[in-house]
């Protein structure tokens, strides 16, 4: 693992078991955090974001079958952890939390609804440092102030339920950073949120990033959010990543048809269209695994070999990689769907490359 | 114009939490929704938008003020055939859809369960049907249907949400940020969906959001919605071009851009003034656009 790598997911395969079969969700992913900079995970609905971060921290589902794969985790000594091979109880005392906290898609899974705000803020930090009864408060109304939060000595005594759905997601996002951890994932923290406070979160976040030498992993679909903080971004599909690169790379020059499409449905104020743009057809049943590219019967350059064949990964550039037929030196030229093109030149222009 | 469908006069919601610490939720507002028509309801985190969605839909008791649904008024006591004509014909889709899905039932149940109560079909199989179609319409599968709330990804779940509320093929729709947590693509076909339903039966949409791009696009009208006022409402045209009370143009100003070179740098204008809306009227601009001032 490089030294300025501090996680690095090596290889994951992941099934579920359901009355129906198994699903295979997670079919080989790759993905590494450098130290201090912010990934993001893109990708359509359902195609494993969730259930890959959610592994490094040891919460997937009773039904899960860890097929293989490895979870590096860089410590502060420098030693090399798989998270894998760790028991959920040594999970949850020596890296969930002070190590790596994970804010979660649905604030309400992770909230007690019978605790109060406050105290469920100041519970973590006495699990894991030493701080008195008033230091821990004295942090927690500085935390929801931070996030957002007004009135906050009034708010510490609110119930989940008594607050607006961007305020849960605000308070769990408290909680993860009340320990101060190395690595912050956030999944989709910010959808219930508006553009103000939205902005108000990822520059904390940013804050902390740059004080604290924090790394973030970003889940999220909001390209506008992918734009604003990430360094490098995944984007994934069916179970795997289907491209990487830094985040001028994927906007200026993705290469992936899946890529393109989802760029395309992104409705800019300018869209005056009658209907929006959506990917055609639907993700690949992952009870029934495809033969060759899972994207293929969406992708309308798809050739031959696509359903043969998986693509693997082509370098483009140091950092850029996608996994698509069209890469290979034998496939043929192919125009980007104009929309896109004039898309991406509009991009450009705004953004004077 | 014909008669509003929904018709909300002076809502106010307060939450008495303690002795002395008072949330006043929402501030006489005041607001309709025509039949067909797509109202966007906008404003910051805490705005108060959920409530009054949980106010019309009778989850609270409105503190003061009075609401009309279908020529009836629904504020106040309701009697058991105007509770049950409301369950029929308005719907919400919630904003955090795991804790609206009963987490031991299965998906298919959890979507029947209106079917069911007001027996909108006549047998099992017509029954299993309508489950499926919807299920497919919201790009997810009829072989879902077998599974439980848990074992479903975030956005799938959100469909969920989307498509209880579909089946019911009800007159409003109280959709609360009901496509937050989907990828764009998939946002895109269920809008496009809620429209080609509504052009259908036209049904009428209250469309709480904060993705402005999403509310231009399927919005009729949008109100703005700052403290638990309203403090701006208009045409989508006229909140988009010429908006005028500070709170929504700056709004306006922060949505955000898929472009990595401009938002890295981009500055917001914080609106943060500290007005208070208490003796501010709403004055008329044209027949559709009012502001609060
Ligand atoms: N416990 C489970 N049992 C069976 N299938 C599951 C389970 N948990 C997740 N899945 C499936 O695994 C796939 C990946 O789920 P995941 O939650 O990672 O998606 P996601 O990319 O986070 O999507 P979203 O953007 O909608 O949150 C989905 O198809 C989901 O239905
Ligand atoms: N059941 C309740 N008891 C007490 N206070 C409540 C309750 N429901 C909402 N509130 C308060 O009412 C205010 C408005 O909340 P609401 O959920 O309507 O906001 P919102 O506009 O939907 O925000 P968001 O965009 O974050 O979901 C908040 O201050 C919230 O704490
Ligand atoms: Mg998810
Ligand atoms: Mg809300």
């Amino acid at each position: 693992m490089d030294k300025n790598i501090i996680l690095s997911i090596k290889n994951l395969d992941i099934t579920f078991r359901t009355n129906a079969g198994n699903i295979h969700a997670i079919r080989g992913v790759d993905l590494n955090l450098p130290k201090g900079k912010t990934v993001a995970l893109v990708g359509e609905s359902g195609s494993g974001k969730s259930v890959t971060m959610k592994s490094a921290v040891g919460l997937l589902d009773s039904n899960s079958i860890i097929n293989s794969g490895k979870i590096l985790y860089r410590t502060s000594e420098e030693k090399i952890i798989d998270l894998l091979s760790l028991t959920k109880k040594e999970l949850r005392q020596n890296i969930n939390g002070k190590n790596i906290a994970m804010v979660f898609q649905d604030p309400m899974t992770s909230l007690d609804p019978t605790m109060q705000i406050g105290e469920q803020i100041m519970e973590g930090m006495f699990i894991h440092k030493k701080i008195s009864k008033s230091e821990a408060r004295e942090k927690t109304l500085e935390l929801l102030k931070l996030v957002g939060i007004v009135d906050a000595e009034n708010r510490m005594k609110n119930y989940p339920h008594q607050l607006s759905g961007g305020m849960r997601q605000r308070i769990v996002i408290a909680i993860a950073l009340s320990c101060e951890p190395k690595i912050l994932i956030c999944d989709e923290p910010t959808t219930a949120l508006d553009v103000t406070i939205q902005a108000k979160i990822l520059n904390l976040i940013q804050d902390i990033q740059n004080k604290m030498d924090l790394s973030v992993i970003y889940i999220t679909h909001d390209l506008g959010v992918v734009a604003k903080v990430a360094d490098y971004v995944n984007v994934m599909y069916a179970g795997k990543i289907i491209e990487t690169g830094t985040v001028d790379e994927i906007f200026f020059d993705p290469r992936h048809p899946y890529t393109w499409g989802l760029l395309s449905a992104m409705p800019d104020l300018e869209t005056d269209d009658d209907r929006l743009y959506s990917i055609p057809g639907s993700p690949p049943n992952l009870l029934h695994e495809p033969k060759g590219d899972a994207f293929a019967a969406r992708n309308k350059f798809a050739m031959k070999i696509d359903e043969k064949k998986e693509p693997p990964m082509f370098q483009i550039t140091e950092t850029h990689f996608a996994a698509t037929w069209l890469l290979h030196p034998d496939a043929p030229k192919i125009e980007l769907p104009k929309e896109l093109k004039l898309r991406l030149e509009r991009a450009g222009k705004a953004a004077k490359i | 114009m014909n008669e509003p469908l929904l018709k909300v006069e002076n809502l106010h919601q307060h939450f008495e939490i303690s002795r002395n610490f008072k949330i006043k939720a929402v501030n006489g507002v005041s607001f309709e929704i025509y039949p067909g028509e797509t109202y966007g309801l906008v404003g910051e985190s805490g705005s108060g938008k959920t409530t009054i969605g949980r106010s019309i839909i009778r989850l609270y008791d409105p503190t003061e003020g009075q609401i009309y649904f279908n020529y009836k008024k629904i504020s106040g006591n309701l009697s058991h055939k105007t509770q049950r004509m409301l369950r029929k014909n308005m719907q919400m889709i919630f904003q955090d859809p795991m804790s609206s899905l009963n987490p031991r039932k299965k998906i298919g149940d959890i979507i029947g369960e209106g079917l069911d109560i007001h027996g909108l079909y006549s047998n099992l199989k017509e029954r299993n049907k309508i489950i499926g179609d919807i299920l497919q319409k919201v790009g997810l599968s009829p072989a879902h249907a077998q599974r439980y709330p848990h074992q479903f990804s975030g956005g799938q779940r959100q469909r969920v949400g989307i498509a209880r509320a579909l089946v019911m093929n009800p007159k409003l729709i109280i959709a609360d940020e009901c496509i937050s947590a989907l990828d764009v693509s998939i946002q895109a076909q269920v809008v496009n969906l809620m429209k080609d339903i509504q052009d259908d039966t036209q049904c009428a949409y209250l469309f709480i959001a904060h993705d402005l791009s999403m509310v231009k696009y399927i919005s009729d009208r949008i109100g703005v919605l700052h403290k638990g006022y309203l403090v701006e409402t208009g045409t989508t045209k006229e909140i988009f071009s010429n908006p005028l009370h500070p709170y929504t143009k700056s709004l306006l100003s922060a949505v955000p851009l898929p472009n990595p070179r401009i938002e890295k740098n981009r500055q917001l204008i914080n609106y943060n003034l500290e007005t208070d809306y208490q003796n501010c009227i709403l004055s008329k601009i044209t027949e559709t656009h009012f502001v609060l001032n």
